[in-house]
């Protein structure tokens, strides 16, 4: 049997961010629920997060993200040949996200497919889009976390109406013939506690999700360290060099925890659940496309992703800022 | 070799410094963590997390919401680790 071959190395190209318009404020939520700006900031550090409005979808805000990352990577839709939608929320279960992503952002018939890691899904597709592209089944890949979690929230419950949020954010995976060191995307590592599945959940369709903080912030805060520097010693980086550590923006309590015992001094510690909330497999790559907007990180320097979430499921990458 | 009360409330000084940035001078036994040392329960977690790494005793969310003081934290540290 004939087999493709692929290249040594991918790398991300571009990044593309999208946050619907309407900003809640946490004085909006305690108007309506037993809470306060103060005790929001402090027990999970947001101040502000978007919601999408109402006929707005998972699939709308997937195609304004990865329009921004198709057109800050240079490529034009008829390079891309495969499309990754990492979701836990999308609207219907068929057709997938992906395709219709794709059509509407004039991408032919590239393959497509949604995942759902939760809120580790970003990492997830991006470690199979820079398989894809490595093993030669792909040339050019679009991945995109989007979420509307807003769609599955009780808004009378202020253990969860407070964090999740809504946006979607993109990446531009491409091959890199040359060396290895000319590469982009490090080894992924992940995993799952499938004996956790209860810690995070939507029991069926007519239910809003469900989170036992306590437990998720002691697992988060005692098992993904070592995830994470695992990601850097595969990729050959000392934690020391990182210039930027994004994790998913679920609480910047965990974010901070997490930080501490990387052990990466240098690392800008992405904080873009303050206005963002935790918008699950989008946090990642929306965080990074507003801080490469921002002028915070060079090009080229190290950044350290890590995603985690329901199953539970995670997984952690080095990659280098387009 | 079983960890001293005086090793143990050093150890836990350190870990309340960096987690919760109260001056390990502070985190004197008979003071409270909820009121003395304006630490959450959020913090308490991180808190155990940590003695979990520096003392090889974990404590579990069922017991730590009943630990009220440093020295109950530095007596539960010391009953684990002399049965361990």
């Amino acid at each position: 049997m004939r087999l493709t071959s692929g290249t040594t190395g991918a790398r991300v190209l571009a990044f593309g961010g999208y946050q619907p318009a309407r900003v809640v404020t946490n004085d909006e939520l305690a108007a309506t629920v037993d809470t306060n700006d103060e005790w929001i900031r402090s027990r999970v550090g947001i101040a502000s997060r978007r919601i999408a409005g109402p006929d707005e979808t998972v699939a709308d805000m997937a195609v304004q993200a990865g329009g921004k990352a198709l057109a800050a990577s240079g490529l034009s839709p008829a390079d891309i040949d495969l499309v990754i939608v990492a979701t836990c929320t999308p609207e219907v279960q068929i057709p997938n996200t992906a395709a219709q992503t794709a059509r509407r952002l004039g991408i032919d018939a590239p393959g497509a497919y949604d995942m759902n890691a939760a809120c580790a899904g970003f990492c997830y597709a991006l470690a199979s889009a820079s398989d894809a592209v490595r093993a030669g089944s792909a040339r050019n890949v679009l991945v995109i976390g989007a979420e509307k979690l807003s769609q599955w929230v009780d808004w009378t419950d202020r253990s969860t109406c407070i964090i999740f949020a809504d946006g979607a954010g993109a990446a531009v995976v491409s091959p890199v013939a040359e060396a290895e060191d000319k590469a982009g995307i490090g080894p992924v590592v992940w995993g799952s506690a499938g004996d956790m599945a209860d810690k995070i959940y939507i029991k069926d369709r007519d239910s809003f999700i469900f989170q036992e903080g306590q437990a998720v912030f002691r697992w988060a805060t005692t098992a993904l360290a070592p995830v994470a520097r695992q990601a850097c010693e595969l990729a050959g980086v000392d934690p020391a060099d990182l210039a930027a550590f994004v994790p998913h923006q679920a609480n910047l309590r965990i974010i901070e925890a997490i930080a501490r015992r990387v052990g990466a001094p240098q690392a800008l510690v992405a904080d873009d659940i303050v206005t963002a909330g935790n918008t699950s497999s989008a946090s990642i790559p929306l965080a990074l496309s507003r801080m490469i907007e921002r002028g915070q990180l060079q090009s080229g320097s190290l950044a350290l992703l890590i995603g985690f979430g329901a199953g539970i499921c995670y997984a952690a990458q080095v990659i280098k800022v387009p | 070799m079983a960890m001293t009360e005086q090793e143990i409330l050093a150890g836990l000084g350190e870990i309340i410094d960096e987690v919760a940035g109260v001056p390990a001078d502070q985190v004197t036994p008979d003071k409270t963590f909820v009121d003395d040392l304006d630490i959450d329960s959020l913090s308490m977690v991180e808190i155990a997390v940590a003695a979990q790494d520096k003392f090889g005793v974990e404590i579990p969310d069922e017991q730590l919401k009943d630990l009220k003081t440093v020295q109950d934290v530095v007596n539960y540290v010391m009953r684990a680790d002399v049965s361990a």
